[in-house]
């Protein structure tokens, strides 16, 4: 009935694969960036606010082609992580999998930011009456009552990376088995003649995977915000 | 006369802060016995959160010095600060404060594992029997009572093994219904722990149970402070409580208990005859006269159904309103105060050094027994 060509799974397994490190490699920094611009003042503060939210304005293609610039192997980062380490960006997956974390950045830091700002800092002055010092504080108090939106943002992340594209084709192209993932395959489909009944399958598929993810993310939320609870 | 004297080598508390906020400025200057019950009495909105969060270090002032027992907290000459969580002072926060994200036992357990000090084999075991706190153990904060809660916050601290204890109103977010389940651990946790303890409350009633000395706070100023025998008789109090609350609380020792309810109490070298049942001999015991309930006479009376003739003199007359005088009398190693309107003060001719006769109705005394000779409280 629901029958996959081997192309088509082979996309379905590579975007999963992507959009999973894409999302284990922000996470770190989405925790930090979201502390900073809840926590932090001034003009840093401000001016990073507006630089993480800068891939919801942009046009992906254009993210694409910053990241070419700036990764690409003659470009700064992209000579230096290739002499350093021979890591190569362009053109693979793993620069697929950082187009899709740039992409999806704003939506994961503000998800960890909403569950920061609801962190009652007056735990976190219990905790520091009580012995604990910054980083005690923060792995052992204030990481474990974001855990909620930290969870949530990540399978937010996750299902849109799924999804991304713009900025994955630019930077990455579109090579089989590499760097084509769903959207991408789709995108395939559509230009050839007899790619309907493909096309519709791999919509249906992102469908249903962006679809599962929202009612996951919603599901953990709450979940864990039931055993959390408000003391 | 009778304020208690203490020379610089007993245990001292010394809290001198200088705070501008927007709305609000904080200027204290307190020198206090650092053993028993330190209360900070006033209004909301008298400064007395914002005064025990500078002695835990949660808040900092522009011009500030906190030591104990000589051992300097902060001091903003020397710039000296030592942050909150090298104080080793328990805080039981008005809200309680439990950790959401782990069980009662969790809770008790964070401050004691990051203790350096190693706690005594039985610490544990203690706080639990004293606080009752035995049977929740495994509950999530979740699902504890207000009472409950302010209980676990209350071991929480203790079993940091803090050398000082603060507690900001921990009784004023449970109803008034539940706050008698809280009051007697109170009591036992000054009874059975030497730890000196600061206790914030705006309800004089919880003062008078719990305090050995009071810092009386209006405006982010101190008023008055002393213990709490001369305390009771400052007149600013008057502006806080009302003067239907007034009066002398005065420590007493029970001599004997009748078998109809009535406890003999020696005060000095007075006796009075409390209605306070289910006392035993030889218990320490406060009891607070109030000034409207004293009458005073100029000669020894006679025939009165009244049980308590207690003989003294006038230490001074001082106006409480347009229509009444609050008369201070001398009894003996101990003060009462009493409320007379203008006219009788007037009539009778009070004036300091006048011997005079105090009549007070057994009843309308109020005793709290506060020594661990009474054991008669599970």
């Amino acid at each position: 009935m629901f029958h996959l060509a081997p192309a088509e799974l082979d996309a379905l397994l590579l975007s999963l694969r992507i959009a999973l490190k894409s999302v284990l490699f922000s996470l770190p920094v989405a925790i930090l960036v979201a502390w900073w611009v809840t926590r932090g003042r001034g003009l840093i503060r401000f001016l990073l606010d507006a630089f993480v939210h800068l891939p919801l304005v942009l046009p992906p293609v254009a993210v694409g082609y910053v990241l070419l610039i700036v990764f690409g192997v003659r470009g700064p980062l992209g000579r230096w992580l290739y002499e350093q380490f021979g890591v190569r960006l362009v053109f693979s997956a793993s620069g697929a999998a950082l187009a899709t974390a740039v992409m999806t950045f704003p939506l994961f830091v503000r998800a960890i930011r909403i569950s920061l700002e609801g962190v009652d800092r007056g735990l976190e002055d219990a905790a520091r009456t009580l012995g604990a010092g910054p980083w005690d504080r923060f792995f052992n108090v204030t990481l474990p009552l974001m855990l909620p939106g930290i969870l949530a943002g990540a399978v937010t992340a996750f299902a849109a990376g799924l999804g991304e594209f713009g900025a994955v084709i630019t930077f990455v192209s579109n090579i089989p088995g590499e760097t084509r993932t769903l959207p991408l395959a789709l995108y395939t489909a559509l230009q050839s003649p007899d790619g309907d009944a493909m096309a519709a399958r791999l919509a249906t598929m992102s469908f249903v995977l962006g679809l599962g993810g929202l009612v996951i993310a919603e599901l953990i939320a709450r979940n864990v915000r039931k055993t959390l609870g408000r003391v | 006369m009778f304020e208690k004297r203490w020379d610089a080598s007993d245990p001292m508390f010394e809290i001198q802060s200088r705070l501008r906020r927007d709305d609000f400025d904080l200027n204290v200057e307190i020198r206090a016995p650092s053993t028993g019950v330190l209360a900070l009495f006033g209004r909301s909105g008298s400064g007395k959160t914002t005064l025990v969060q500078v002695v835990a270090g949660l808040l900092k002032s522009e011009q500030s010095k906190i030591v104990i027992d000589g051992s300097v907290l902060e001091d903003t000459q020397r710039r000296q600060f030592v942050p909150p969580e090298h104080r080793r002072i328990g805080y039981v926060f008005q809200d309680a404060r439990l950790f959401p994200h782990l069980s009662v036992a969790g809770n008790l357990q964070f401050g004691m594992r990051r203790s350096r000090a190693t706690p005594p084999a039985n610490l544990w075991d203690q706080v639990l029997e004293l606080l009752g706190l035995q049977n929740l153990l495994n509950r999530r904060v979740q699902q504890l009572s207000g009472g409950e809660r302010q209980r676990v916050a209350l071991g929480r601290a203790l079993l940091m093994q803090p050398r000082l204890l603060i507690m900001d109103e921990p009784l004023a977010s449970i109803d008034a219904a539940r706050r008698n389940e809280v009051l007697p651990y109170l009591e036992r946790l000054r009874d059975e722990f030497a730890l000196p303890i600061v206790y914030v409350s705006h309800d004089f009633d919880e003062v008078l149970r719990l305090a050995d000395h009071v810092v009386l706070l209006d405006q982010g100023k101190v008023l008055a402070q002393g213990d709490i025998g001369s305390m009771s008789l400052e007149p600013q109090l008057r502006q806080i409580v009302g003067s239907d609350a007034v009066g002398a609380v005065l420590n007493g020792e029970v001599e004997s208990v009748s078998s109809d309810g009535l406890a003999v109490v020696r005060v000095g070298r007075a006796h009075l005859s409390v209605n306070k049942p289910q006392v035993q001999t030889g218990t320490r015991v406060r009891v607070q006269l109030l000034a409207r309930d004293l009458i005073l006479a100029v000669e020894p009376p006679r025939g009165l159904s009244v049980r308590n003739v207690i003989e003294g003199r006038v230490i001074d007359v001082s106006r409480d309103d347009d229509e009444t005088d609050l008369v201070r009398v001398d009894i003996g190693n101990a003060a009462v105060m009493a409320r007379v309107t203008r006219a009788a003060s007037l009539e009778l001719k009070l004036s300091p050094g006048l011997p005079i006769w105090v009549l007070v109705k057994a009843v309308s005394m109020r005793a709290h027994t506060f020594a661990a000779s009474d054991s008669s409280k599970k």
